[in-house]
């Protein structure tokens, strides 16, 4: 599955187009990791804690992007773009959405 | 007794304080110099904000690349802001926090995908932390994206 966020895979032919395809995951943040969070703010810099949960959830939206694509028949997906809303205290929704094409 | 209390209080609180502003100070220093010298680095891959690829050489791959941190202000910093909300203008402790963030994405973007020739379309989002209160903690998350080509030699 070949993924870009530019309107076309570069070096390739687009020949069908599938529409768009979507994947998204809402995550909680864990006191453990507040906690830890919370002490490394006294310091300030990178919460490293923070930013693994983050990548993580969004290679799950993309992961879930890319099975949807997949259903589709697509070997790519272009023009994807990423989007972060708070849903509730505390909790972040990741969503992840592109285009599903096939190409040559 | 009372008094004794009071002074622990204020004696922590200016504790906080100058760890803060010594620790933060030191870290952010560390920080900018490991960003200058992996800027340098690669500098020959650039990041570019355009769509388009302007070579005759064939492509062999186009894909995504992504890098995302999340830095947050130091307590001194944190202090200054309360100050600064008095009075208002332009908040210049914070303004480090937010170029460490995006410099520190951009290059975990580029290392994210070591072989590539050029970055195209790359964006830059910044989304804010709260603690969940609707107050924000100082905290952003940054995320960089572009789509990585390497060309064949």
């Amino acid at each position: 599955m070949i993924l870009t966020n530019i309107e076309s895979v570069t070096g390739k032919q687009i020949i069908e187009h599938y529409g768009l395809v979507q994947g998204s995951t809402i995550r909680a943040k864990n006191v453990g990791r507040d906690i830890m969070a919370s002490l490394k703010n006294i310091v300030g810099g990178e919460l490293t804690g923070y930013t693994e949960l983050l990548v993580e959830a969004r290679q799950q939206a993309i992961d879930r992007m890319v099975a949807q694509a997949e259903e589709c028949g697509a070997n790519a997906v272009v023009n994807v773009r990423f989007s972060t809303s708070s849903v509730a205290q505390g909790a972040a929704e990741i969503l992840c959405y592109g285009t599903a094409v096939k190409v040559r | 007794m009372e008094e004794y209390i009071f002074l622990l209080q204020v004696g922590l609180a200016v504790g906080l304080l100058a760890l803060g502003f010594v620790a933060g100070k030191i870290a952010e220093n560390r920080h900018y110099r490991s960003i200058r010298e992996r800027e340098q680095r690669w500098l020959h891959v650039p990041a570019v904000t355009w769509k388009t690829l302007d070579e005759d050489r064939p492509v062999v791959y186009a894909t995504l690349a992504i890098g995302a941190v999340v830095v947050s202000v130091d307590h001194f910093k944190r202090f200054l802001m309360f100050f600064r909300k008095i009075f208002g203008g332009e908040v210049h402790s914070y303004s480090s926090l937010i170029d460490r963030g995006r410099r520190e994405a951009l290059l975990r973007m580029k290392e994210s995908c070591p072989s590539a020739d050029l970055f195209l379309n790359c964006r830059l989002e910044t989304s804010t932390i709260s603690n969940g209160q609707g107050k924000s903690t100082g905290t952003v998350e940054v995320l960089a994206y572009g789509t990585a080509i390497k060309l064949s030699r």
